[in-house]
């Protein structure tokens, strides 16, 4: 039936005589499309959706901790209480103060985790800033470190 | 059977219903409503849809009743109407929080009875953190605490003891010691309802811990085992006291 000697259309023309048959021999409804109407009302057999029960599992004075956050975290999501605001007046730190922090932060641990040759530089280029009387060396030093990159070798 | 006329549901709200009673909404409800009608009464319209709640089941023009107790209607979100009713055997219903009791391991699913028709199956993967090799320590005996996620007449209940985001949050076995006991379903509705004054009252007497299933059943511990059968004591018995009377007898505890 799938011979080895069919040419291309052969085959093509004989695919789509099996599709036409398999697609006619498929059912199909005759009766026009029904509106489907949108209904305003849902059925719900749960207790939970109707009265807002609370969470099943509590524990009080202290008895298990965590069930007790677990309390907190189940209820104030049906509640939505003001916790947004308990958390700004917590702070200790006034937000400028911690960007001041962490602009002077930032560096100090950047440079720990710089290669040895990478902090060569740097230290250098604190130094440049100190001493002004080694200008001409300090001027070459750098720069000649700076240029050691990888060299193409010459035919 | 000749149709019967049936009346507003707001004129019922609080009193008792019977199976086979219609209740009719307002017009904004209706199906066949036009768009129109809608935008015209914007203002009265609540957005959202009405929610039908237990006892309640929708035909055609209104809602009918299918369980005899008080109707109940909250307009907050679109609305709700529902049937308080007491019952002491468990239904299993989607999303319903229960205590189980594990009664067989079956190859890699457990077996847990939750006081329904059938025993609920619980996969042993359906816990936070387990894998095919790190395996729950489940035993036959063990009380667990899981959500049910397939739950209708036709399929044996299923349940889960992680939610949709895979953590466990508060459900899974529950640890040693405790009593459990069993009430009835409107009890724990009553507890779990969100300004309980018994739980308030119970919570200033000594420290304990509490798992309360919607199937009836309660898991209480306490430091010693006279605090726990105290707690357990006032709990069957407030469900026929009167607030008062429950005072009292909290009075006499506390003091002692």
């Amino acid at each position: 039936f799938m011979q080895r000697g069919l040419d291309s259309q052969t085959k093509k023309q004989l695919e789509e005589e099996e599709k036409k048959i398999i697609s006619e021999e498929h059912w199909y409804l005759d009766v026009p499309d029904l509106k489907e109407k949108e209904s305003c009302i849902i059925e719900e057999r749960s207790f939970l959706r109707c009265e807002d029960l609370l969470y099943g599992r509590m524990s009080f004075k202290g008895f298990n901790p965590e069930i007790e956050k677990l309390m907190i975290q189940m209820n104030s999501k049906c509640k939505e209480d003001k916790i947004e605001e308990d958390d700004k007046m917590e702070a200790d730190v006034s937000d400028e103060e911690m960007a001041r922090r962490y602009e002077t932060l930032v560096g100090t641990i950047g440079k720990k985790f710089l290669r040895k040759r990478d902090q060569r530089v740097l230290k250098d280029d604190d130094e440049d800033e100190d001493d002004e009387v080694e200008e001409g060396n300090s001027n070459t030093r750098p720069s000649k470190r700076a240029k050691k990159m990888f060299l193409k070798p010459h035919d | 059977m000749a149709a019967e006329r049936g009346t507003a549901a707001e004129a019922l709200v609080g009193q008792v219903v019977l199976p086979g009673d219609l209740l009719l909404l307002p017009a904004h409800y209706d199906e066949d409503a036009e768009g129109e009608r809608l935008r015209l009464s914007a203002g009265t319209a609540p957005q959202g849809r009405l929610l039908c709640g237990p006892g309640l089941r929708r035909s055609g023009a209104g809602l009918l009743v299918t369980k005899c107790g008080l109707l109940r209607h909250r307009p907050g979100g679109g609305g709700a109407y529902w049937v308080d009713s007491q019952q002491k055997r468990y239904v299993p219903v989607k999303g319903d929080h229960v205590i189980g009791i594990v009664t067989a391991k079956a190859g890699d699913v457990f077996r847990l009875d939750v006081g329904g028709s059938e025993p609920a199956s619980l996969s042993y993967l359906a816990f936070e953190g387990a894998t095919k090799r790190n395996r729950p320590n489940v035993q036959v005996g063990d009380l667990i605490y899981g959500q049910f996620v397939v739950a209708n007449k036709d399929m044996e209940p299923e349940m889960v003891c992680i939610d949709s985001s895979g953590r466990s949050s508060g459900m899974g076995i529950i640890g040693q010691d405790g009593f459990l006991f069993k009430v009835s379903l409107g009890l724990i509705r009553k507890l779990l309802a969100p300004k309980c004054e018994i739980i308030q009252e119970l919570s200033q007497l000594y420290p304990f811990e509490l798992v309360l299933g919607m199937n009836g059943r309660i898991w209480v511990k306490a430091k010693t085992v006279q605090q726990t059968l105290i707690i357990v004591n006032i709990l069957e018995a407030c469900e026929y006291m009167t607030a008062e009377q429950r005072k009292q007898a909290l009075a006499k505890l506390s003091g002692n």
